[in-house]
Protein backbone atom coordinates (compact mmCIF):
# COMPACT_ATOMS: atom_id res chain seq x y z
CA UNK A 1 0.00 0.00 0.00
CA UNK A 2 3.01 2.29 0.09
CA UNK A 3 3.41 5.16 -2.30
CA UNK A 4 6.90 4.45 -3.56
CA UNK A 5 8.34 6.08 -6.58
CA UNK A 6 8.47 2.67 -8.25
CA UNK A 7 4.67 2.62 -8.29
CA UNK A 8 3.33 4.04 -11.50
CA UNK A 9 1.01 7.01 -11.38
CA UNK A 10 -1.92 4.74 -12.30
CA UNK A 11 -1.14 2.25 -9.54
CA UNK A 12 -1.04 5.03 -6.99
CA UNK A 13 -4.47 6.23 -8.03
CA UNK A 14 -6.05 2.76 -7.84
CA UNK A 15 -4.54 2.10 -4.44
CA UNK A 16 -5.52 5.50 -3.05
CA UNK A 17 -9.03 5.22 -4.48
CA UNK A 18 -9.62 2.15 -2.35
CA UNK A 19 -8.41 3.84 0.77
CA UNK A 20 -10.28 7.13 0.33
CA UNK A 21 -13.83 6.25 -0.68
CA UNK A 22 -14.92 9.90 -0.84
CA UNK A 23 -12.50 10.61 -3.67
CA UNK A 24 -14.21 8.14 -5.96
CA UNK A 25 -17.11 10.31 -6.97
CA UNK A 26 -18.11 12.69 -9.70
CA UNK A 27 -18.80 16.34 -9.02
CA UNK A 28 -20.81 18.14 -11.70
CA UNK A 29 -20.14 15.23 -14.03
CA UNK A 30 -16.38 15.22 -13.59
CA UNK A 31 -14.18 13.06 -11.33
CA UNK A 32 -13.57 14.94 -8.10
CA UNK A 33 -10.16 16.61 -7.91
CA UNK A 34 -9.72 17.58 -4.30
CA UNK A 35 -7.20 20.41 -3.95
CA UNK A 36 -8.49 21.87 -0.67
CA UNK A 37 -6.33 19.84 1.68
CA UNK A 38 -5.08 22.91 3.52
CA UNK A 39 -8.63 23.33 4.81
CA UNK A 40 -9.05 19.66 5.66
CA UNK A 41 -7.80 16.39 4.20
CA UNK A 42 -9.98 13.43 3.34
CA UNK A 43 -9.97 10.43 5.67
CA UNK A 44 -8.74 6.96 4.80
CA UNK A 45 -11.13 4.07 5.39
CA UNK A 46 -9.07 2.82 8.33
CA UNK A 47 -9.60 6.10 10.19
CA UNK A 48 -13.34 6.01 9.50
CA UNK A 49 -13.43 2.40 10.69
CA UNK A 50 -11.37 3.06 13.82
CA UNK A 51 -13.98 5.63 14.84
CA UNK A 52 -16.98 3.42 14.09
CA UNK A 53 -15.27 0.37 15.69
CA UNK A 54 -14.80 2.33 18.87
CA UNK A 55 -18.53 3.06 19.06
CA UNK A 56 -19.35 -0.51 18.11
CA UNK A 57 -17.08 -2.25 20.60
CA UNK A 58 -15.50 -0.02 23.24
CA UNK A 59 -17.62 3.08 23.83
CA UNK A 60 -17.58 3.98 27.49
CA UNK A 61 -16.44 6.87 29.61
CA UNK A 62 -12.76 6.87 30.38
CA UNK A 63 -10.63 7.25 33.51
CA UNK A 64 -13.60 6.57 35.75
CA UNK A 65 -15.34 3.21 35.51
CA UNK A 66 -14.27 -0.09 37.04
CA UNK A 67 -16.07 -2.07 34.38
CA UNK A 68 -14.40 -3.79 31.45
CA UNK A 69 -15.60 -1.45 28.73
CA UNK A 70 -14.43 1.60 30.61
CA UNK A 71 -11.03 0.03 31.16
CA UNK A 72 -10.82 -0.91 27.50
CA UNK A 73 -11.79 2.61 26.33
CA UNK A 74 -9.29 4.15 28.76
CA UNK A 75 -6.52 1.91 27.51
CA UNK A 76 -7.29 2.70 23.88
CA UNK A 77 -7.42 6.45 24.60
CA UNK A 78 -4.10 6.40 26.47
CA UNK A 79 -2.60 4.21 23.75
CA UNK A 80 -3.68 6.86 21.22
CA UNK A 81 -1.81 9.47 23.27
CA UNK A 82 1.29 7.26 23.21
CA UNK A 83 1.04 6.62 19.46
CA UNK A 84 0.77 10.33 18.67
CA UNK A 85 3.47 11.32 21.19
CA UNK A 86 5.75 8.68 19.76
CA UNK A 87 5.19 9.94 16.20
CA UNK A 88 6.13 13.48 17.22
CA UNK A 89 9.11 12.15 19.20
CA UNK A 90 7.70 13.38 22.50
CA UNK A 91 9.25 11.05 25.09
CA UNK A 92 6.92 11.93 27.96
CA UNK A 93 3.42 11.40 26.59
CA UNK A 94 1.98 13.40 29.50
CA UNK A 95 3.23 16.51 27.72
CA UNK A 96 0.68 15.83 24.98
CA UNK A 97 -2.80 17.13 25.76
CA UNK A 98 -5.83 16.34 23.66
CA UNK A 99 -7.79 19.44 22.63
CA UNK A 100 -10.52 20.22 20.11
CA UNK A 101 -7.89 21.33 17.59
CA UNK A 102 -5.30 24.00 16.90
CA UNK A 103 -7.65 26.91 17.59
CA UNK A 104 -8.68 25.40 20.90
CA UNK A 105 -5.05 24.73 21.86
CA UNK A 106 -3.98 28.32 21.19
CA UNK A 107 -6.93 29.66 23.15
CA UNK A 108 -6.02 27.42 26.09
CA UNK A 109 -2.46 28.74 26.10
CA UNK A 110 -3.58 32.36 25.73
CA UNK A 111 -6.16 32.09 28.51
CA UNK A 112 -3.69 30.26 30.74
CA UNK A 113 -0.83 32.71 30.19
CA UNK A 114 -3.19 35.65 30.77
CA UNK A 115 -3.81 34.44 34.31
CA UNK A 116 -0.38 35.05 35.79
CA UNK A 117 2.33 35.22 33.16
CA UNK A 118 1.31 38.07 30.86
CA UNK A 119 1.21 41.45 32.61
CA UNK A 120 -0.43 44.71 31.67
CA UNK A 121 1.44 46.45 28.84
CA UNK A 122 3.35 43.32 27.75
CA UNK A 123 4.11 42.56 24.13
CA UNK A 124 3.74 39.46 21.97
CA UNK A 125 5.51 38.86 18.67
CA UNK A 126 3.59 37.28 15.79
CA UNK A 127 4.31 37.07 12.07
CA UNK A 128 2.49 38.51 9.07
CA UNK A 129 1.65 34.91 8.07
CA UNK A 130 -0.55 34.19 11.07
CA UNK A 131 -3.95 32.59 10.70
CA UNK A 132 -6.69 34.49 12.56
CA UNK A 133 -6.62 31.66 15.12
CA UNK A 134 -3.12 32.71 16.15
CA UNK A 135 -4.02 36.41 16.21
CA UNK A 136 -7.42 36.77 17.85
CA UNK A 137 -6.70 35.04 21.21
CA UNK A 138 -3.67 37.32 21.67
CA UNK A 139 -5.50 40.39 20.39
CA UNK A 140 -8.29 39.89 22.93
CA UNK A 141 -5.73 39.61 25.70
CA UNK A 142 -3.94 42.74 24.38
CA UNK A 143 -7.14 44.77 24.20
CA UNK A 144 -8.05 43.89 27.76
CA UNK A 145 -4.58 44.48 29.17
CA UNK A 146 -3.12 47.41 27.23
CA UNK A 147 -0.87 44.86 25.55
CA UNK A 148 0.67 45.09 22.13
CA UNK A 149 1.09 42.69 19.23
CA UNK A 150 4.27 43.22 17.23
CA UNK A 151 4.41 41.71 13.80
CA UNK A 152 7.36 40.25 11.87
CA UNK A 153 7.13 41.86 8.40
CA UNK A 154 7.57 40.23 4.99
CA UNK A 155 10.42 40.65 2.56
CA UNK A 156 9.78 41.22 -1.14
CA UNK A 157 9.81 37.49 -1.89
CA UNK A 158 7.15 37.06 0.82
CA UNK A 159 9.48 35.22 3.18
CA UNK A 160 9.69 36.57 6.73
CA UNK A 161 12.12 39.38 7.49
CA UNK A 162 14.09 37.63 10.24
CA UNK A 163 16.48 40.56 10.43
CA UNK A 164 13.65 42.74 11.72
CA UNK A 165 12.79 40.57 14.72
CA UNK A 166 15.55 41.82 16.99
CA UNK A 167 14.15 45.33 16.61
CA UNK A 168 10.68 44.17 17.67
CA UNK A 169 11.90 42.67 20.93
CA UNK A 170 11.81 44.89 24.01
CA UNK A 171 11.91 44.39 27.76
CA UNK A 172 8.12 44.04 27.56
CA UNK A 173 8.20 41.13 25.09
CA UNK A 174 6.84 37.96 26.68
CA UNK A 175 6.17 35.47 23.88
CA UNK A 176 6.75 34.63 20.24
CA UNK A 177 3.71 32.89 18.70
CA UNK A 178 4.41 31.83 15.14
CA UNK A 179 3.21 29.48 12.46
CA UNK A 180 5.60 26.90 11.06
CA UNK A 181 4.00 27.02 7.60
CA UNK A 182 1.88 29.82 6.12
CA UNK A 183 -1.55 28.35 5.40
CA UNK A 184 -1.99 30.81 2.54
CA UNK A 185 1.45 30.75 0.89
CA UNK A 186 2.90 27.41 1.99
CA UNK A 187 6.17 29.15 2.89
CA UNK A 188 8.10 27.59 5.76
CA UNK A 189 9.20 29.58 8.81
CA UNK A 190 12.86 29.23 9.74
CA UNK A 191 12.30 28.13 13.33
CA UNK A 192 16.03 27.83 13.98
CA UNK A 193 16.40 31.59 13.53
CA UNK A 194 13.37 32.28 15.73
CA UNK A 195 14.67 29.93 18.40
CA UNK A 196 18.11 31.53 18.48
CA UNK A 197 16.53 34.93 19.13
CA UNK A 198 14.11 33.52 21.68
CA UNK A 199 16.94 31.85 23.53
CA UNK A 200 19.01 35.03 23.58
CA UNK A 201 16.10 37.00 25.05
CA UNK A 202 14.67 34.16 27.19
CA UNK A 203 11.33 34.19 25.39
CA UNK A 204 8.96 31.26 25.20
CA UNK A 205 7.77 30.16 21.74
CA UNK A 206 4.44 28.84 20.58
CA UNK A 207 4.56 26.97 17.26
CA UNK A 208 1.36 26.68 15.23
CA UNK A 209 1.94 23.44 13.32
CA UNK A 210 -1.56 23.13 11.83
CA UNK A 211 -0.12 23.46 8.31
CA UNK A 212 3.33 21.94 8.84
CA UNK A 213 2.50 18.67 10.62
CA UNK A 214 0.59 17.34 7.56
CA UNK A 215 3.59 17.88 5.29
CA UNK A 216 6.80 17.23 7.22
CA UNK A 217 8.26 15.03 9.93
CA UNK A 218 8.66 16.98 13.17
CA UNK A 219 10.70 15.95 16.19
CA UNK A 220 8.99 18.02 18.87
CA UNK A 221 11.38 17.21 21.73
CA UNK A 222 14.31 18.29 19.57
CA UNK A 223 12.44 21.41 18.46
CA UNK A 224 12.68 22.57 22.08
CA UNK A 225 9.80 24.99 22.00
CA UNK A 226 7.36 25.77 24.79
CA UNK A 227 4.06 25.14 23.05
CA UNK A 228 3.38 23.12 19.92
CA UNK A 229 -0.15 22.78 18.52
CA UNK A 230 -1.79 21.04 15.56
CA UNK A 231 -5.07 19.52 14.33
CA UNK A 232 -5.90 15.94 13.36
CA UNK A 233 -8.24 16.83 10.51
CA UNK A 234 -5.56 18.40 8.37
CA UNK A 235 -3.52 15.18 8.54
CA UNK A 236 -6.04 12.49 7.55
CA UNK A 237 -7.69 12.37 10.99
CA UNK A 238 -11.14 13.41 12.18
CA UNK A 239 -12.37 16.95 12.86
CA UNK A 240 -12.74 18.28 16.40
CA UNK A 241 -9.52 16.89 17.84
CA UNK A 242 -5.97 18.18 18.07
CA UNK A 243 -3.05 18.42 20.40
CA UNK A 244 -1.33 20.87 22.69
CA UNK A 245 2.25 19.97 23.57
CA UNK A 246 3.62 21.63 26.69
CA UNK A 247 7.30 21.76 27.56
CA UNK A 248 8.13 20.24 30.98
CA UNK A 249 8.23 23.75 32.49
CA UNK A 250 4.77 24.72 31.23
CA UNK A 251 3.28 21.33 32.02
CA UNK A 252 3.82 22.35 35.64
CA UNK A 253 3.31 26.08 35.35
CA UNK A 254 0.61 26.83 32.76
CA UNK A 255 -2.47 27.99 34.69
CA UNK A 256 -5.63 26.07 33.84
CA UNK A 257 -7.89 27.85 31.39
CA UNK A 258 -10.73 25.49 32.24
CA UNK A 259 -11.43 22.86 34.83
CA UNK A 260 -13.93 20.16 35.60
CA UNK A 261 -14.46 16.45 36.03
CA UNK A 262 -11.54 14.06 35.62
CA UNK A 263 -8.82 16.56 36.49
CA UNK A 264 -8.70 16.21 40.26
CA UNK A 265 -7.44 14.17 43.21
CA UNK A 266 -9.72 15.66 45.87
CA UNK A 267 -12.34 18.39 45.82
CA UNK A 268 -14.00 20.26 48.67
CA UNK A 269 -16.08 23.38 48.24
CA UNK A 270 -13.08 25.36 49.44
CA UNK A 271 -10.21 23.81 47.55
CA UNK A 272 -9.12 21.28 44.92
CA UNK A 273 -6.03 19.13 44.47
CA UNK A 274 -5.44 18.46 40.80
CA UNK A 275 -3.86 15.41 39.24
CA UNK A 276 -0.53 15.85 37.52
CA UNK A 277 0.18 15.50 33.82
CA UNK A 278 -2.04 15.73 30.80
CA UNK A 279 -5.32 14.87 32.49
CA UNK A 280 -5.19 18.11 34.48
CA UNK A 281 -5.78 19.94 31.17
CA UNK A 282 -8.53 17.63 29.89
CA UNK A 283 -11.65 18.34 31.95
CA UNK A 284 -14.90 16.66 31.03
CA UNK A 285 -15.34 13.74 28.68
CA UNK A 286 -12.89 14.22 25.82
CA UNK A 287 -13.36 13.41 22.14
CA UNK A 288 -12.40 9.76 22.69
CA UNK A 289 -13.35 8.53 19.22
CA UNK A 290 -11.52 11.55 17.78
CA UNK A 291 -8.33 10.70 19.66
CA UNK A 292 -8.52 7.10 18.41
CA UNK A 293 -9.16 8.31 14.86
CA UNK A 294 -6.19 10.69 15.14
CA UNK A 295 -3.92 7.83 16.29
CA UNK A 296 -5.12 5.73 13.35
CA UNK A 297 -4.35 8.61 10.98
CA UNK A 298 -0.85 8.71 12.45
CA UNK A 299 -0.50 4.97 11.75
CA UNK A 300 -1.59 5.65 8.17
CA UNK A 301 1.07 8.36 7.82
CA UNK A 302 3.71 6.11 9.38
CA UNK A 303 2.96 3.30 6.95
CA UNK A 304 3.58 5.58 4.00
CA UNK A 305 6.44 7.31 5.76
CA UNK A 306 6.26 11.10 6.11
CA UNK A 307 9.45 11.35 4.05
CA UNK A 308 7.69 9.64 1.16
CA UNK A 309 4.60 11.82 1.51
CA UNK A 310 6.76 14.95 1.57
CA UNK A 311 8.68 13.78 -1.49
CA UNK A 312 5.48 13.08 -3.40
CA UNK A 313 3.95 16.44 -2.42
CA UNK A 314 7.16 18.25 -3.33
CA UNK A 315 6.94 16.78 -6.82
CA UNK A 316 3.32 17.95 -7.08
CA UNK A 317 4.17 21.48 -5.93
CA UNK A 318 7.11 21.80 -8.33
CA UNK A 319 4.97 20.61 -11.21
CA UNK A 320 1.99 22.82 -10.37
CA UNK A 321 4.22 25.89 -9.97
CA UNK A 322 5.81 25.11 -13.34
CA UNK A 323 2.44 24.81 -15.11
CA UNK A 324 1.03 27.92 -13.43
CA UNK A 325 4.09 29.91 -14.48
CA UNK A 326 3.35 29.03 -18.09
CA UNK A 327 -0.04 30.77 -17.91
CA UNK A 328 0.59 34.50 -18.52
CA UNK A 329 -2.56 35.68 -16.67
CA UNK A 330 -1.56 33.92 -13.44
CA UNK A 331 0.07 35.80 -10.57
CA UNK A 332 1.59 33.42 -8.02
CA UNK A 333 2.30 34.40 -4.41
CA UNK A 334 5.11 32.99 -2.33
CA UNK A 335 6.57 31.01 -5.18
CA UNK A 336 9.46 29.01 -3.78
CA UNK A 337 11.32 25.76 -4.36
CA UNK A 338 11.25 24.89 -0.71
CA UNK A 339 7.66 25.03 0.48
CA UNK A 340 4.83 22.94 1.86
CA UNK A 341 2.15 21.64 -0.52
CA UNK A 342 0.25 24.93 -0.70
CA UNK A 343 0.11 27.37 -3.65
CA UNK A 344 -1.77 30.68 -3.78
CA UNK A 345 -2.42 32.54 -6.99
CA UNK A 346 -4.74 34.96 -8.74
CA UNK A 347 -5.83 35.44 -12.31
CA UNK A 348 -5.02 38.97 -13.39
CA UNK A 349 -8.13 41.15 -13.30
CA UNK A 350 -10.39 38.38 -12.01
CA UNK A 351 -11.94 37.80 -8.60
CA UNK A 352 -10.76 34.55 -6.93
CA UNK A 353 -14.40 33.76 -6.17
CA UNK A 354 -15.20 33.58 -9.90
CA UNK A 355 -12.19 31.37 -10.63
CA UNK A 356 -13.12 29.00 -7.77
CA UNK A 357 -16.78 28.88 -8.77
CA UNK A 358 -15.97 27.87 -12.34
CA UNK A 359 -13.28 25.34 -11.34
CA UNK A 360 -15.88 23.70 -9.12
CA UNK A 361 -18.07 23.22 -12.17
CA UNK A 362 -15.27 21.00 -13.51
CA UNK A 363 -15.17 19.04 -10.24
CA UNK A 364 -12.03 20.77 -8.95
CA UNK A 365 -12.24 21.77 -5.29
CA UNK A 366 -10.06 24.78 -4.45
CA UNK A 367 -10.20 27.33 -1.69
CA UNK A 368 -10.77 30.99 -2.49
CA UNK A 369 -10.80 34.10 -0.36
CA UNK A 370 -8.60 35.41 2.43
CA UNK A 371 -7.95 32.00 4.04
CA UNK A 372 -8.43 33.48 7.53
CA UNK A 373 -5.31 35.60 6.97
CA UNK A 374 -6.73 39.06 6.34
CA UNK A 375 -3.66 40.88 7.69
CA UNK A 376 -1.49 38.96 5.19
CA UNK A 377 -3.94 39.90 2.41
CA UNK A 378 -3.69 43.56 3.47
CA UNK A 379 0.10 43.28 3.38
CA UNK A 380 -0.01 41.85 -0.17
CA UNK A 381 -2.66 44.44 -1.04
CA UNK A 382 -5.15 41.90 -2.38
CA UNK A 383 -8.70 40.84 -1.45
CA UNK A 384 -7.94 37.15 -1.63
CA UNK A 385 -6.37 34.36 -3.63
CA UNK A 386 -7.17 30.99 -5.13
CA UNK A 387 -5.40 28.34 -3.08
CA UNK A 388 -4.59 24.81 -4.14
CA UNK A 389 -3.12 22.47 -1.54
CA UNK A 390 -2.10 18.85 -1.96
CA UNK A 391 -2.11 15.62 0.00
CA UNK A 392 -0.74 12.13 -0.48
CA UNK A 393 -3.56 11.07 -2.81
CA UNK A 394 -3.19 13.87 -5.37
CA UNK A 395 -1.51 13.12 -8.69
CA UNK A 396 0.38 14.81 -11.49
CA UNK A 397 -2.49 13.88 -13.82
CA UNK A 398 -4.88 15.88 -11.62
CA UNK A 399 -2.59 18.89 -11.90
CA UNK A 400 -2.61 18.53 -15.70
CA UNK A 401 -6.42 18.45 -15.65
CA UNK A 402 -6.52 21.45 -13.32
CA UNK A 403 -4.15 23.48 -15.48
CA UNK A 404 -6.13 22.70 -18.62
CA UNK A 405 -9.42 23.71 -16.97
CA UNK A 406 -7.90 26.81 -15.41
CA UNK A 407 -6.96 28.01 -18.90
CA UNK A 408 -10.53 27.36 -19.99
CA UNK A 409 -11.86 29.32 -17.01
CA UNK A 410 -9.56 32.23 -17.83
CA UNK A 411 -10.96 32.28 -21.37
CA UNK A 412 -14.53 32.19 -20.05
CA UNK A 413 -13.93 35.10 -17.71
CA UNK A 414 -11.86 36.84 -20.42
CA UNK B 1 -43.98 43.93 -16.29
CA UNK B 2 -44.94 42.06 -13.16
CA UNK B 3 -42.34 40.12 -11.17
CA UNK B 4 -43.77 36.90 -12.52
CA UNK B 5 -43.54 38.09 -16.11
CA UNK B 6 -39.90 39.07 -15.68
CA UNK B 7 -39.16 35.74 -14.02
CA UNK B 8 -40.74 33.85 -16.91
CA UNK B 9 -38.77 35.90 -19.37
CA UNK B 10 -35.52 34.96 -17.61
CA UNK B 11 -36.51 31.29 -17.42
CA UNK B 12 -37.18 31.28 -21.14
CA UNK B 13 -33.89 33.00 -21.82
CA UNK B 14 -31.97 30.34 -19.85
CA UNK B 15 -33.90 27.41 -21.30
CA UNK B 16 -32.02 28.09 -24.50
CA UNK B 17 -28.79 26.77 -22.89
CA UNK B 18 -30.29 23.44 -21.81
CA UNK B 19 -27.67 21.34 -20.01
CA UNK B 20 -24.75 23.35 -21.38
CA UNK B 21 -23.50 24.93 -18.16
CA UNK B 22 -20.54 26.57 -19.86
CA UNK B 23 -22.81 28.53 -22.19
CA UNK B 24 -25.07 29.38 -19.26
CA UNK B 25 -22.18 30.75 -17.22
CA UNK B 26 -20.82 32.63 -20.20
CA UNK B 27 -24.23 34.30 -20.45
CA UNK B 28 -24.22 35.05 -16.73
CA UNK B 29 -20.74 36.57 -17.06
CA UNK B 30 -21.97 38.67 -19.98
CA UNK B 31 -24.91 39.91 -17.92
CA UNK B 32 -22.43 40.93 -15.25
CA UNK B 33 -20.18 42.68 -17.75
CA UNK B 34 -22.73 44.51 -19.82
CA UNK B 35 -24.91 46.14 -17.25
CA UNK B 36 -23.88 49.38 -15.64
CA UNK B 37 -25.59 48.55 -12.40
CA UNK B 38 -24.88 51.36 -10.01
CA UNK B 39 -23.58 54.89 -10.04
CA UNK B 40 -19.91 54.81 -9.00
CA UNK B 41 -20.59 57.53 -6.41
CA UNK B 42 -23.05 55.19 -4.70
CA UNK B 43 -20.45 52.47 -4.12
CA UNK B 44 -19.87 53.60 -0.56
CA UNK B 45 -19.07 51.72 2.62
CA UNK B 46 -22.67 52.02 3.89
CA UNK B 47 -24.00 50.36 0.78
CA UNK B 48 -21.71 47.31 0.98
CA UNK B 49 -23.27 43.96 1.76
CA UNK B 50 -20.24 42.03 2.92
CA UNK B 51 -20.16 38.45 1.73
CA UNK B 52 -17.37 36.30 3.02
CA UNK B 53 -15.63 36.57 -0.36
CA UNK B 54 -17.31 38.77 -2.92
CA UNK B 55 -18.92 42.08 -2.01
CA UNK B 56 -22.22 43.50 -3.18
CA UNK B 57 -23.30 47.16 -3.23
CA UNK B 58 -27.01 47.91 -3.15
CA UNK B 59 -28.84 51.20 -3.53
CA UNK B 60 -32.61 51.70 -3.28
CA UNK B 61 -34.58 54.72 -4.50
CA UNK B 62 -38.29 55.38 -4.65
CA UNK B 63 -40.12 56.38 -7.80
CA UNK B 64 -43.89 56.80 -7.92
CA UNK B 65 -44.68 54.15 -5.33
CA UNK B 66 -42.13 51.72 -6.71
CA UNK B 67 -38.61 50.88 -5.57
CA UNK B 68 -35.74 51.18 -8.00
CA UNK B 69 -32.70 49.12 -7.12
CA UNK B 70 -29.21 49.52 -8.46
CA UNK B 71 -26.43 47.23 -7.39
CA UNK B 72 -22.96 45.94 -8.16
CA UNK B 73 -20.44 43.29 -7.13
CA UNK B 74 -16.68 42.92 -7.36
CA UNK B 75 -16.98 39.31 -8.61
CA UNK B 76 -18.34 38.92 -12.12
CA UNK B 77 -20.46 35.80 -11.53
CA UNK B 78 -21.98 37.39 -8.45
CA UNK B 79 -22.56 40.52 -10.52
CA UNK B 80 -24.38 38.43 -13.12
CA UNK B 81 -26.61 37.07 -10.38
CA UNK B 82 -27.10 40.56 -8.98
CA UNK B 83 -28.17 41.70 -12.45
CA UNK B 84 -30.88 39.03 -12.46
CA UNK B 85 -32.14 39.98 -8.99
CA UNK B 86 -32.28 43.65 -9.91
CA UNK B 87 -34.07 42.86 -13.16
CA UNK B 88 -36.76 40.95 -11.23
CA UNK B 89 -37.22 43.17 -8.16
CA UNK B 90 -36.46 46.67 -9.38
CA UNK B 91 -39.26 49.02 -10.37
CA UNK B 92 -41.85 46.92 -8.52
CA UNK B 93 -44.20 47.83 -5.68
CA UNK B 94 -43.11 47.14 -2.10
CA UNK B 95 -46.00 44.65 -1.70
CA UNK B 96 -44.84 42.59 -4.65
CA UNK B 97 -41.18 42.74 -3.63
CA UNK B 98 -41.98 41.35 -0.20
CA UNK B 99 -44.03 38.52 -1.71
CA UNK B 100 -41.42 37.52 -4.31
CA UNK B 101 -39.95 34.07 -3.63
CA UNK B 102 -37.28 34.16 -6.33
CA UNK B 103 -38.05 30.58 -7.34
CA UNK B 104 -36.85 31.35 -10.87
CA UNK B 105 -33.28 30.96 -9.59
CA UNK B 106 -33.94 27.27 -8.99
CA UNK B 107 -35.64 26.91 -12.36
CA UNK B 108 -32.66 28.28 -14.26
CA UNK B 109 -30.32 25.95 -12.33
CA UNK B 110 -28.43 28.59 -10.39
CA UNK B 111 -29.81 27.88 -6.93
CA UNK B 112 -26.36 26.98 -5.61
CA UNK B 113 -25.57 30.70 -5.61
CA UNK B 114 -28.24 31.30 -2.99
CA UNK B 115 -26.81 28.74 -0.58
CA UNK B 116 -26.45 30.02 2.97
CA UNK B 117 -22.64 29.89 3.03
CA UNK B 118 -22.67 33.69 2.88
CA UNK B 119 -19.73 33.47 0.50
CA UNK B 120 -21.16 35.82 -2.09
CA UNK B 121 -23.55 38.05 -0.12
CA UNK B 122 -26.50 37.36 -2.46
CA UNK B 123 -28.85 36.04 0.21
CA UNK B 124 -28.10 39.08 2.33
CA UNK B 125 -28.78 41.27 -0.69
CA UNK B 126 -32.24 39.81 -1.24
CA UNK B 127 -32.98 40.23 2.47
CA UNK B 128 -31.85 43.83 2.22
CA UNK B 129 -34.08 44.43 -0.82
CA UNK B 130 -37.06 43.10 1.12
CA UNK B 131 -36.16 45.23 4.12
CA UNK B 132 -36.16 48.31 1.91
CA UNK B 133 -39.63 47.34 0.69
CA UNK B 134 -40.86 46.79 4.26
CA UNK B 135 -39.47 50.14 5.35
CA UNK B 136 -41.25 51.83 2.49
CA UNK B 137 -44.54 50.14 3.41
CA UNK B 138 -44.17 51.13 7.05
CA UNK B 139 -43.77 54.77 6.02
CA UNK B 140 -46.76 54.88 3.69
Amino acid sequence: MKVRSRLTEAEKIIDIGLQFPILKQNINGNPLVYFDNGATTQKPLRVIEAISDYYKTSNSNIHRGVHTLSRRATEEFEQARKTIANYFQIKNDQQLIFTAGTTDSINMVAEGLAKNYLQEGDEIILSTYEHHSNILPWQIWAQENKGKLKVIPLLKDQTLDYGAIEGLISSKTKLIAITQVSNTLGLITDLAKIKALAKKHHLPILVDAAQSAPHMAIDVDKLEVDFFVCSAHKMYGPTGVGILYLSPKWLNELPLARTGGGTIKTVTFEKTDYVEGALRFEPGTPNIAGALGFAEAICFIKEFGMEEIAKHEHELVQYAQKLLKEIPEVIMYGENDNKAAVISFNVRGQHPFDVGTLLDKYGIAVRTGHHCTQPLMQCLNIQGTVRISFAVYNTLAEIDFFSEKLKKVIRMLG
Amino acid sequence: MSIEEVENEIIEEFEFFGEDWEAKYEHLIDLGKNLPLIDAALKTEERIIQGCQSRVWLNAEQKEGRIVFTADSDAIITKGMVALMVRVLSNQTPEDIIKANMSFVDKIGLKEHLSPTRANGLVSMINQMKKEALAKLAKS
